[in-house]
């Protein structure tokens, strides 16, 4: 027996050896190896990013178009859900119970233990109600993000919209994830760095089920959210409210300038839309419905429709044959009315014609005459023809202007190369493109650069980059709206131009657009269209010395230049110099804004 | 008779010290493992920590019962008390309740207990009574028998209910055997097979082959080191591996080609077995026997891993092993468990202030992981200390069964020691990830009132046992 009491140190040693081994293992887990302290963190470490709040819009007076509004979204954690009364919720959230069943499976899908958003932008009024019952549902819980606001459902096109980043945008810039907003149209878009602000991340410990048990290392690591830039736009408020409410029921735009910066005071595309309809959860569903419309709301027509700009147009090639000296202030050119060749005149008027009478009349035989002189003032027709073309070039016509507008299109300004190409090469002239004496044929020019030319004929001979904002807090805006673009002509050709636009508001015109206290100038048009009543153009300016504002108007199926679109374009500059519209207006007011010319065909 | 005053001052009050200190520690941890902001009041019964608390005194009440019984009370009743333990485990296989899938619990209210723990405690009084009886010989066939019947039968039981890691406890009684006279030659096979299992799951089954060759070759050249005739022995291994390599890369069958150098290689063992047997060189005869032996218990892992054991244990033995390793599957209480050990350090993260474990990544942590709570809140220093404070425990045993007089006292003795460092041995070793994730819990350490009522009865018989060491037992 005693010799098997030895055996007891064999037992002691293999106690011995799991002891030691278990040290030897301990030590090289918890001292040598630090991967095991990492893995701790991560374990626990849960980054929550904070969102910012986007900057502000303002308009120019300082009143605010563009705010945020809270929105709540509903997130699940799929793992923590029991059952639930799926009845009360759906009633609650206002869905239906096989959608619910549908967004928990693709929550369950992505993740059982990461929350992930059920419910996208629930509204204040919406949540308030959910709220007092969410504590009858485990597992789901809450986060703030924030929406824009419109203080006015105006301006729609040129504020833009905020939506959910795409897969692009991701790959454009890390900054965006999954489930961000971006600007993607308009202001939103274009001044979509200073408004987003900067995402701040704040750091929670969390347990095994992902509930946040405290802030990590007392929030030490925490990068707090800085919230966007506020912008001060270049708009008038009330000048845009206004100008939306005459052009309602009607297709067509407007661009309102100040000439001395180049700030636009007001853009109206018409048909618009209501900004907030693009908001929140209902924006994909008004989306669809947006773009499906007939009347194209979505289109922005003062940067986006490639108009003919019509006897608009008229003063620039005016200018254009004055500053080519191919005519002068004595020029006077025949015209014969409805007889005229190759252009007939629609007018009824002294003849023969010189440079103011033309301007006032919108005479087509004298500016085909000046349009010919200044295409045969050169070897070629072609050479002539590019010489005027850098005129229109100047004018701010074929090209983009300005940043400010993402959505904006160059329009149409023909090259040499496409009449090489219809015609042949030495094979046209003058006559050929006959059609760009009276601002048609090939002619495409958006109303912003329609506006920015008036802009420049109120100027005498220059323009500033036409921009939307004024202002950006603590930061500056971009030099190149400082910079004065020369258009190439003498300000004392424009003398004789601003006379004949001057006469055109006093003439037969004078009752309907006359503004009380302010002598002023316009140009109107009226374009053929062969699917309906003709549109109506007016472009103006006033005063007519040191002018405060530059308009264009364009009415679709506006029938004459001068029977929507110079009252609209006179009523605007009065309300927008003077306050008040006269009262002897007030019947015009009314009739423009009642207006309604959805109908393509118009009495004439 | 004994008398009172002779029993207290024959306790061995180190042991009850080790025995406290352990509780108390454990009981820190459990606070830790559980503690909440809200329910900070160590008196809560609603937690584990305040029903630990309760456990405690109940287990204390428990000792005090034990050291005043008679001692003679243990030797009398102990195969009595080991049938009605039995019959308490048949009787949970039919009313019990399942908890984590073995069905091996009462529950009554708010309490559930696990008759499996007391019967560590039943069987080892039973074996202590049977092996101290008069005419004891281990060596007789009918004495292993009826060893082999006293703990199997709980074992079957248990496995019964689902709870096949608490029946594994029970073969730490080998140490026990083995230490009264058990042959060594058991204990060697006993490791041999364990090392065997792990490589026929772990390496493939030619690699296994080599490796086998190899060590069979290695202990002919040991244990008969006459090069001569170990020249002869390789010769033979030789020639019929490569007969049998030829046959397979000629014949086409369905075997394998480890299938044919197994093969070989038993057929070279038969024919030095008989000729070693002929020549009488039974060191030759025996290891050739220990590797065909060898050969058919790989054989039979590969095939009983497939067929008998259910999913669930052959995931977790894959995962020991590291052949799956699948961190948010069945390796995530193992991953979560090293995460917060590992990141304890040298000093620990500072008592109540461990992330793993404040925040719930550790799975049963105040019960089967608690260690892990050791290691995140106290470190290194902390995890040292608990191996030390059991080791010292478990060789204080092994000293106290020693002295014992009786061998009813010390097989019993030495039943306390075995059964708590098996608890010990894999309990910790599961969470650092060297043993399978069987959940057994710390003893003295682990939350809950059955393991430490059972591991308390345990202990305090055999320090009851050792009070009364002069006196003669009943036996």
């Amino acid at each position: 027996m005693n010799n098997l009491s030895n055996r007891s140190y064999i037992i002691v040693a293999i106690f011995a050896v799991v002891g030691i081994v278990y040290t030897i293992l301990l030590f090289r887990l918890q001292v040598l190896d630090s991967d095991y302290k990492q893995y701790a963190t991560n374990n626990v470490l849960r980054e929550v990013v904070q969102y910012p709040a986007r900057g502000l819009v303002y308009d120019r007076n300082g009143k605010l178009l563009v705010y945020n509004k809270t929105a709540y979204d509903l997130l699940i954690t799929p793992r923590e859900v029991q059952t639930f009364d799926t009845l009360l919720f759906c009633n609650l959230l206002n869905i239906e119970q096989d959608d619910l069943e549908r967004r928990i499976q693709k929550a369950k899908k992505y993740s059982r233990y990461k929350p992930s958003i059920l419910i996208k932008q629930i509204s204040p009024e919406n949540f308030a109600i959910l709220q007092e019952q969410l504590y009858k549902f485990k597992g789901f819980h809450s986060q703030t993000r924030t929406l824009r606001e419109y203080t006015h459902p105006v301006a729609a096109h040129v504020l833009g919209y905020v939506g959910e980043v795409t897969g692009r945008d991701i790959q454009r810039d890390e900054y965006y994830k999954s489930g961000d907003y971006i600007g993607q149209s308009g202001i939103e878009k274009t001044y979509e760095k200073q408004l987003r602000g900067t995402k701040g991340v704040k750091k929670f410990m969390v347990d095994v089920h992902n509930r946040i048990q405290g802030s990590y290392r007392d929030g030490e690591e925490d990068q707090p959210a800085e919230i966007g830039k506020n912008l001060i736009s270049t708009l008038d408020l009330d000048l845009q409210i206004y100008a939306e409410q005459l052009l309602q029921n009607k297709k067509g735009a407007v661009v309102a300038i100040e000439p001395s910066t180049g700030e636009v005071l007001a853009m109206v595309s018409a048909p618009t839309y209501d900004p907030s309809l693009l908001v929140g959860r209902v924006r994909g569903e008004n989306y669809s419905k947006l773009l499906a419309d007939t009347l194209k709301p979505l289109f922005n027509r003062s940067l986006q429709a490639k108009y003919p700009p019509g006897s608009t147009f008229k003063i620039i090639n005016t200018l254009i044959g004055l500053e080519e000296q191919t005519i002068n202030l004595q020029t006077r050119f025949e015209c014969y009315g409805k007889a005229s060749s190759p252009i007939r005149c629609t007018h009824n008027h002294v003849s023969p014609a010189n440079v103011v009478d033309a301007i006032r009349e919108s005479c087509n035989p004298f500016l085909w005459n000046t349009f010919r002189s200044i295409l045969n003032k050169y070897k070629t027709s072609a050479e002539g023809f590019n010489v005027w073309r850098k005129y229109a070039l100047n004018f701010g016509l074929g090209r983009i202007l300005s940043k400010d507008f993402p959505n904006a299109l160059k329009g149409d300004l023909p090259q040499q190369a496409l009449y090489d190409r219809i015609y042949g090469e030495g094979h046209w002239n003058a006559l050929t493109v006959r059609s760009l004496a009276i601002g048609q044929g090939e002619l495409g020019v958006t109303p912003l650069q329609m506006a920015n030319c008036c802009n420049a004929i109120a100027n005498r001979g220059y323009f500033y980059e036409p921009h939307i904002i004024k202002e950006i807090e603590n930061d500056t805006v971009r030099s190149s709206v400082k910079v004065k673009q020369d258009v190439g002509i003498e300000a004392r050709h424009f003398e004789p131009i601003i006379t004949g636009m001057n006469q055109v508001t006093k003439g037969n015109l004078a009752g309907l657009i006359g503004i009380t206290g302010h002598d002023f100038c316009g140009k109107t048009g009226t374009i053929q269209n062969p699917h309906g009543s003709d549109h109506s153009a007016f472009t103006a300016f006033a005063p007519k010395e040191d002018p405060k504002i530059a308009v264009f108007v364009y009415v679709e199926n506006g029938v004459w230049g001068s029977r929507y679109a110079a009252p609209i374009a006179s009523l605007m500059m009065e309300k927008y110099l003077n306050d008040t519209i006269a009262t002897r207006r007030i019947v015009t007011e009314k009739r423009m804004m009642e207006a309604n010319l959805l109908n393509p065909i118009q009495p004439k | 008779m004994p008398r009172r005053n002779n029993i207290l001052a024959n306790i061995d009050w180190v042991t009850i010290g080790l025995y406290l200190l352990i509780v108390l520690l454990g009981w820190l941890n459990i606070y830790a493992a559980v503690f909440n902001e809200e329910h900070q009041s160590i008196f809560d019964i609603t937690q584990r920590y305040g029903k630990q608390l309760m456990w405690i005194g109940a287990a204390s009440v428990l000792a005090l019962i034990i050291m005043l019984l008679e001692v003679n009370f243990y030797v009398f009743f102990s195969f009595i008390i080991y049938g009605l333990l039995l019959l308490t485990l048949i009787a949970v296989l039919f009313f019990g309740t399942v908890v984590n899938g073995a069905k091996a619990w009462f529950t009554f209210g708010g309490f559930a207990f696990q008759p499996g723990e007391f019967a560590k405690f039943a069987t080892a009084l039973a074996l202590a009574r049977y092996m101290s009886s008069y005419g004891f010989k281990l060596q007789k066939p009918k004495s292993l028998l009826t060893i082999a019947a006293i703990i199997f039968l709980p074992i079957a039981i248990i496995i019964l209910q689902n709870d096949t890691g608490s029946a594994l406890v029970y073969f730490s009684f080998v140490l026990v055997l083995y230490r009264e006279g058990l042959s060594g030659v058991v204990l060697f096979f006993g490791t041999l097979f364990a090392l065997l299992f792990i490589l026929a799951l772990v390496v493939s089954n030619l690699t296994l082959a080599i490796i086998m060759i190899g060590m069979v070759m290695l202990a002919y050249l040991v244990f008969n080191p006459k090069l001569k005739q170990f020249a002869y022995v390789f010769m033979v291994y030789a020639v019929c591996l490569a007969v049998f390599i030829l046959a397979d890369l000629v014949i086409k069958t369905n075997f394998e080609t480890d299938q044919f150098i197994v093969a070989g290689a038993v057929v070279a063992s038969l024919f030095v077995m008989y000729s070693s047997i002929k020549r009488r060189l039974p060191n030759y005869t025996k290891i050739a026997i220990v590797f065909i032996g060898s050969v058919l218990f790989t054989i039979s892992v590969d095939y009983g891993f497939d067929n008998f054991l259910q999913a669930h244990q052959q995931v977790r033995i894959n995962e020991l092993l590291g052949i799956e390793s699948n961190p948010m599957g069945a390796g995530y209480h193992v991953n979560q468990s090293k995460i917060a050990i590992g990141s304890g350090g040298v000093w620990g993260k500072g008592y109540l202030q461990g992330t793993q474990t404040k925040f719930d990544f550790v799975p049963e942590q105040s019960t089967d992981f608690i260690f892990c709570t050791v290691g995140e809140e106290w470190g290194f220093a902390g995890t040292f200390l608990t191996i030390v404070l059991f080791l010292t425990l478990f060789i204080r045993l092994v000293w106290l069964a020693e002295r014992q007089r009786s061998s009813f006292s010390r097989i019993y003795g030495y039943s306390v020691v075995v059964i708590l460092f098996f608890h010990f041995m894999v309990n910790i070793g599961m969470t650092i990830g060297v043993m399978p994730v069987i959940g057994i819990p710390l003893p003295f350490f682990s939350y809950g009132g059955s393991s430490l009522w059972s591991f308390t009865i345990l202990l305090f018989i055999f320090i009851r046992l050792d009070a009364s060491r002069l006196e003669q037992l009943s036996v």
